[in-house]
């Protein structure tokens, strides 16, 4: 595979350029920690945008932060960590569930797969953050849209349209994000031992409760026990987990709040354990033994969540789960070689509305157009998708054979 | 606008006579004297009596009227409440009206999964009140709260005076129900968070009904916070003020709300609801804190001691729920108040990066002493936001062009500081000539783009937002007809 490395936009808009020119598709990509998500398709060439790195401006009481989109997110969480801020969506580390190394994201990759982690439900997701870019079109062009101003409505926000687009729209070289205050501690609650049910009534009400949980998650019997921070706590039994955050005098009257909720064994980790807790579980530690399974996204009314991992285990008595988002999000693992990893089934459990991404699988597992589930007609998507792209080269085929 | 496509006028009959088919008699105004109310909407310099209006009932009959008017060629702006300050839902003379103040049911609420499913007609603050015995509320705020709808709010990403701790319109929905101008009908979203692939939730959101419109919505609700506070205080500058605001937000401390107003729009307000705010200040600060009593009795504190020591003075902490309603009354009867000491007023909306506002502010004095015209300025100082409303007499002829001359430099400043042209209220037909002041023309190229994937005949609300109408071949965009893409030997997987 042929890689190209631009080190400047100029370089940047060249190589597309001449991609165009010679209708070459690009794979584009930032450290490639997430190269193995989406559907399997081989381009001939690279376009890493991995050198286009450097924070270029950080005004932190402007709350706004410009950087090159190869700039490791490391670099960014350390300046805006010595500020006393933070990224709120909390991006996860997918890294160990790809089998690469840990930390070795981009600000970028991060962006254009819009990952966001477990305070996403109560503090927004990495496209509620993003501000605005500065990108390379499949023509060549370089553009902007948005802006670095925390408030802006000015033409239409294609920065939202750039999240989430596994770089199809466009090779972005320069992120501008919301940065806010990092919470000054933090107290986690830990239910021992509650059923699905059970933990799914706990957390629907710690979410319309005024504790203002900033996490609620369920791991399951001999789920939670491959936690580091929660081993010698839970054993093989199951765990609900409901973080409180902010000032230790509002978590100290938040607790009592969730302490008239919560029935039932429970302890609770300290800023520190809870800190180490919530990266252990934005990394999948719990999925991570399942080394061969096939790893699902699903993002559902968070209520129903309890419901729907039920009819799930009902058809794929074999898999396993997690529960974040209170409930909304479910994170499920399938063994198995079926050719579409059971999404159809999947699928077909989500009545009551929702989406289920094909995360991570073999290549054979990816190569239909069961790995997204478009919300939108796939014409319009395709139509969206060449008015920045007309000839299709940025990664060609990664999300549906059509675009 | 261009002049009036006579095409459309000629045809005007005949599709109104499709239209009433459609919707019924009740449905379609033609009349001339029936169609004086829909000339303007919240930006009333600007009137156009539209060529029609039609007041759809359902999704079913949005789709159909789209229909007809895609396969008539007649262009549509669509229309919520009209409190639009950018001219977005300004009437075409030779355009179709369709108004969604119909669509006014709340279709369903949703505790459990803390949301509500409306449609695009209910007012914003309907859809509060709805949920307020349970507790929980709609966040984005938007000072014409009680007039404006929903559908509005979508399409002009609407913001308030609590959107720096909560967010815009866009970060309160889940969902959006869209018919395109062929009368197709597209569900986004739900209940449950974050897109399958492409943020079409996310795009249709402050697109100004160019690209959709949108018949239901499903929006987060909110626990309301058991308590809030308001304290104010006077600066003897603006640069002092500033510093109190960079100090707070640098203590990590984000507050429910932070306004700041200058010297007119103290004593305007002021001389307007006697809210006791200190007539020598340069600046009044006002700092709202919410949530649980024991954070907001703490913060209070935290934020009461940096003000001081930058300088803040008179410091006044709400102690009941009518102090602080009488803290926020003259900040939220501002507009009024300058409405009051001037015939007409023109109300800017450019945000900038905060450091910058001494020296906007100082230029913006001397933009009012060249123009002959005087400004007060409201200001969202938490988020940047800047609400300069310049005082003008339409009856004076030439100070009406004098007011828009001085708010096209304002938003011109805005720019050339870092900032941008609009924070909340939308580009519409007001600030779109001063696109190209923000965006070059490869970008304005790209968002047209974007336009032409949804709509490429730009039959929807043309004339908004750009300055300039590209058709869409012009910009190479890929169109099918007849089923015949245009390069068939290209390989599509």
């Amino acid at each position: 595979m042929q890689v190209l490395n631009p080190t400047t936009e100029a370089e940047l808009g060249e190589m597309v350029a001449a991609a165009h020119a010679a209708d070459a598709p690009l794979e584009i990509a930032g450290q490639g920690s997430k190269a193995d998500w989406g559907r399997a398709v081989a381009l001939p060439t690279r376009l890493c945008l991995a050198g286009l790195a450097g924070i270029r401006d950080y005004a932190p009481a402007e709350l706004v932060l410009t950087a090159g989109a190869g700039t490791s997110l490391r670099d960014i969480r350390r300046a805006v960590a010595s500020e006393g801020q933070h990224l709120a969506f909390e991006p996860p580390d997918l890294g160990p569930l790809f089998g690469k190394a840990p930390d070795d994201s981009t600000i970028g990759g991060v962006i254009a797969t819009n990952l966001s982690g477990s305070r996403r439900p109560f503090a927004g997701a990495a496209r509620d953050f993003f501000l605005g870019f500065r990108a390379v079109n499949g023509r060549g062009e370089l553009f902007k849209a948005g802006g670095k101003v925390v408030k802006n409505v000015t033409g239409y926000d294609l920065p939202k349209l750039l999240a989430g687009s596994f770089g199809t729209l466009g090779a972005m070289a320069e992120v501008t994000l919301k940065i806010v205050p990092a919470p000054e501690t933090s107290l986690s609650l830990v239910l021992i031992g509650q059923d699905l049910v059970a933990a799914q009534a706990a957390m629907t009400a710690a979410l319309g409760s005024n504790a203002d949980p900033t996490g609620a998650v369920y791991l399951p019997d001999g789920m939670a026990g491959h936690h580091p921070s929660l081993a010698g706590h839970v054993g093989a039994g199951s765990a609900t987990v409901l973080r409180l955050e902010g000032s230790a005098a509002s978590i100290a009257y938040r607790r009592g709040e969730l302490e008239r909720i919560c029935a039932g064994p429970s302890m609770y980790l300290d800023h520190h354990e809870s800190t180490a807790f919530w990266i252990e579980c934005g990394a999948l530690q719990a999925l991570l033994p399942m080394r061969d399974a096939a790893i699902w996204l699903l993002s559902v009314p968070p209520a129903g969540g309890a419901d729907v991992v039920l009819a799930l285990r009902r058809l794929l008595p074999d898999c396993r789960y997690m529960m974040d988002w209170g409930g909304g999000r479910i994170w499920l693992a399938v063994p198995g070689t079926a050719p579409d990893a059971h999404g159809s089934a999947i699928r077909g459990v989500l009545v009551d509305g929702g989406h289920a991404t094909l995360i991570r699988a073999g290549q054979q597992q990816r190569g239909g157009d069961h790995v997204f589930q478009p919300e939108a007609p796939i014409d319009l998507l395709r139509r969206l998708r060449r008015s920045f792209d007309p000839k299709c080269l940025f990664n060609r085929g990664r999300l549906h054979s059509e675009l | 606008m261009p002049p009036p496509d006579q095409a459309a006028l000629a045809a005007a009959p005949r599709f109104a006579a499709a239209l009433r088919e459609a919707l019924g008699p009740a449905g379609v105004i033609t009349d001339p004297v029936a169609l004086r109310p829909y000339e303007s909407d919240g930006l009333t310099a600007y009137r156009q009596v539209p060529l029609a209006v039609a007041l759809p009932r359902s999704t079913a009959e949005v789709a159909a009227a789209l229909r007809i008017a895609h396969e008539s060629g007649i262009k549509v702006v669509p229309r919520g409440s009209g409190t639009s300050l950018s001219g977005g839902a300004l009437p075409l003379a030779d355009g179709l009206l369709l108004g969604l103040g119909k669509l006014n049911r709340i279709l369903e609420i949703d505790l459990p999964n803390r949301c509500a499913v409306v449609q695009p007609g209910v007012t914003n603050l309907a859809i509060s009140h709805a949920v307020a015995a349970d507790g929980y509320y709609y966040a984005p705020d938007p000072s014409s709260q009680i007039a404006c709808s929903i559908g509005g709010n979508v399409a002009e990403n609407s913001g308030g005076v609590h959107c720096l701790k909560y967010g815009l319109t866009t970060n309160n929905l889940l969902g959006l129900e869209i018919v395109l101008i062929t009368g197709e009908v597209l569900r986004i979203g739900g209940r449950h968070l974050d897109a399958g692939l492409y943020d079409i939730l996310g795009l249709m959101t402050g697109s100004e009904g160019l690209l959709g419109v949108v018949t239901e919505v499903t929006v987060r609700l909110l626990k309301k916070p058991e308590t809030a506070r308001a304290m104010m205080a006077g600066f003897a500058s603006s640069e002092a003020a500033g510093a109190a605001v960079a100090a707070i937000i640098g203590a990590g401390i984000i507050p429910a709300g932070m306004e700041m107003m200058d010297r007119p729009a103290i004593h305007a307000a002021e001389d307007f609801v006697h809210a006791g705010y200190p007539l020598e200040a340069e600046a009044l600060l006002i700092v709202e804190l919410d949530g649980p009593k024991v954070e907001v009795d703490d913060l209070i504190a935290r934020v009461g001691a940096i003000v001081a020591s930058h300088g803040g003075s008179g410091l006044r902490v709400s102690e009941s729920e009518a102090e602080r309603l009488t803290i926020w009354a003259g900040r939220k009867a501002a507009f009024p108040a300058v409405g009051r000491i001037s015939p007409d007023y023109y109300c800017m909306d450019g945000t900038i990066p905060r450091g910058r506002l001494p020296e906007v502010l100082r230029r913006m004095t001397q933009l009012s002493a060249q123009y002959g015209l005087r400004v007060a300025n409201v200001f969202h100082a938490g988020d940047g936001n800047l609400h300069p409303l310049i005082l003008y007499d339409a009856n004076k002829p030439g100070e009406l062009e004098a007011a828009e001359a001085f708010g096209s430099d304002i938003l011109r400043l805005c720019v050339e500081v870092g900032g941008v042209l609009t924070g909340e209220h939308g580009v519409g037909v007001e600030k779109r000539d001063l696109m190209p002041t923000m965006f070059g023309e490869v970008d304005l190229n790209q968002q047209q783009r974007v336009k032409c994937a949804f709509d490429a005949d730009l039959l929807l609300n043309p004339g908004k937002v750009f300055p300039t109408l590209r058709r869409c071949a012009e910009l190479g965009a890929m169109h099918v007809r007849g089923g015949q893409l245009p390069h068939p030997d290209l390989p599509r997987f």
